[in-house]
């Protein structure tokens, strides 16, 4: 799976930042048919976490109604320097992780 | 009375066959001036979604392209070896396909370069169309020349696919029985269903398309045309749609390249 961070590589003390995940997914809703008409079975992710030096700052569920290739924005506080982990898991278990490291000044 | 209706009846439709009218389209043509990208028929949103290169989708395919470009086949050799680490030496090149091979003496598209590049450099097996590894090359060499205006050469061994293109784009075809030229010559820039009709460009492909919700080649917009109309799509990497590909890179010549664009 191909993923994309935006983030900054630093930041001042108590600026908040503005963080994007974009992850390539099908995000198959289970509610089409193919062109012979069998059901193609859903195939989501339905987890989403952000931690900021080991503690979440960000989390959601998602549902078969998310767009494929699901993009996220969201904002937190810079307050130690430490590493952003953020990690989707699928319907299965099935996670994918990608990791960015903030500075503080 | 009914046998003078049937008569009469006959009668019209003898005169109907004897006088029917011509309907081979017109081979009419975009004047130079108003030739637009489908960029600017799209809604402020999809624009604002093309322009942004870290929310437009397509970027995840040319990121994994960046990665497949800078891999090392069994041979050692990865495209980046000939190509440059930055793939300078492309710069510009996805705005002058589809063009002759010059060993074979084919018309060739993109995908096809990469392929035929596979096998005479890397010892690889060929990458099947619409695979995610080969939209990501293709996109990443089409990213290479963004902006870089469209320009074809269709002399010599390419007039003749370019001819064949051209006739395929005049060619009534499906059950709704319309050439390509009828909506997009004729009547771009009206309403069709909710959408408006656009000039058909390929420049932003291979590109995103919300209704895929994913990443797709020309020739893939190509077989959804043609199955709009009710016709039967043709095969990936087919001689006719490669003879398309050539003649709609003429018809935009001077567009700019906006793969990877993100169309409706």
């Amino acid at each position: 799976m191909t993923i994309r961070i935006a983030a900054p590589d630093t930041a001042k003390k108590g600026e908040v930042i503005e963080i994007k995940a974009l992850i390539q997914h099908p995000m198959e809703t289970g509610y089409r048919s193919d062109s012979k008409g069998k059901e193609i079975p859903r195939d989501i992710i339905t987890e989403f976490e952000c931690s900021y030096d080991g503690e979440t700052v960000f989390a959601a569920n998602f549902f078969p109604a998310i767009a494929a290739n699901p993009f996220l924005t969201f904002y937190t506080k810079a307050t130690t320097s430490g590493t952003l982990e953020f990690t989707w898991t699928d319907q299965d278990g099935e996670s994918w992780s990608e990791t960015h490291d903030l500075t503080v000044e | 009375m009914m046998r003078a209706c049937l008569l009469a009846f006959l009668t019209v439709t003898a005169c109907t066959e004897a006088s029917a009218p011509d309907t081979t389209p017109e081979r009419t043509r975009l004047a130079p001036g108003e030739i637009r990208s489908g960029y600017t028929f799209l809604q402020p949103q999809t624009q604002a979604l093309q322009d942004d290169d870290f929310a437009n989708p397509g970027f995840l395919w040319v990121d994994r392209g960046d990665a497949l470009f800078h891999e090392a086949a069994a041979n050692g050799k990865s495209c980046a070896s000939c190509h440059g680490e930055e793939g300078e030496e492309l710069a510009s090149a996805a705005a002058h396909y589809p063009a002759i091979d010059e060993d074979s003496g084919e018309l060739v598209n993109i995908e096809g370069r990469i392929n035929l590049c596979r096998a005479r450099h890397q010892e690889r097996e060929p990458l099947d169309y619409e695979s995610d590894d080969l939209l990501g090359l293709t996109a990443y060499v089409a990213y290479l020349a963004r902006g870089v205006p469209m320009s074809v050469d269709i002399s010599g061994a390419a007039q003749s696919w370019y001819e064949k293109g051209e006739d395929y784009f005049y060619t009534r075809r499906g059950q709704f029985n319309l050439a390509c030229s009828q909506c997009h010559n004729e009547s771009w820039g009206k309403k069709l269903r909710g959408d408006t009709i656009s000039q058909g460009h390929g420049n932003a492909f291979p590109g995103y398309r919300l209704e895929w919700q994913s990443f797709g080649s020309l020739q893939r917009r190509l077989r959804d045309c043609d199955s709009g109309v009710r016709a039967e799509p043709l095969d990936y990497g087919s001689d006719t749609y490669k003879a398309v590909e050539l003649y709609l890179a003429k018809r935009a010549e001077g567009l700019a390249m906006e793969s990877p664009g993100v169309r409706r």
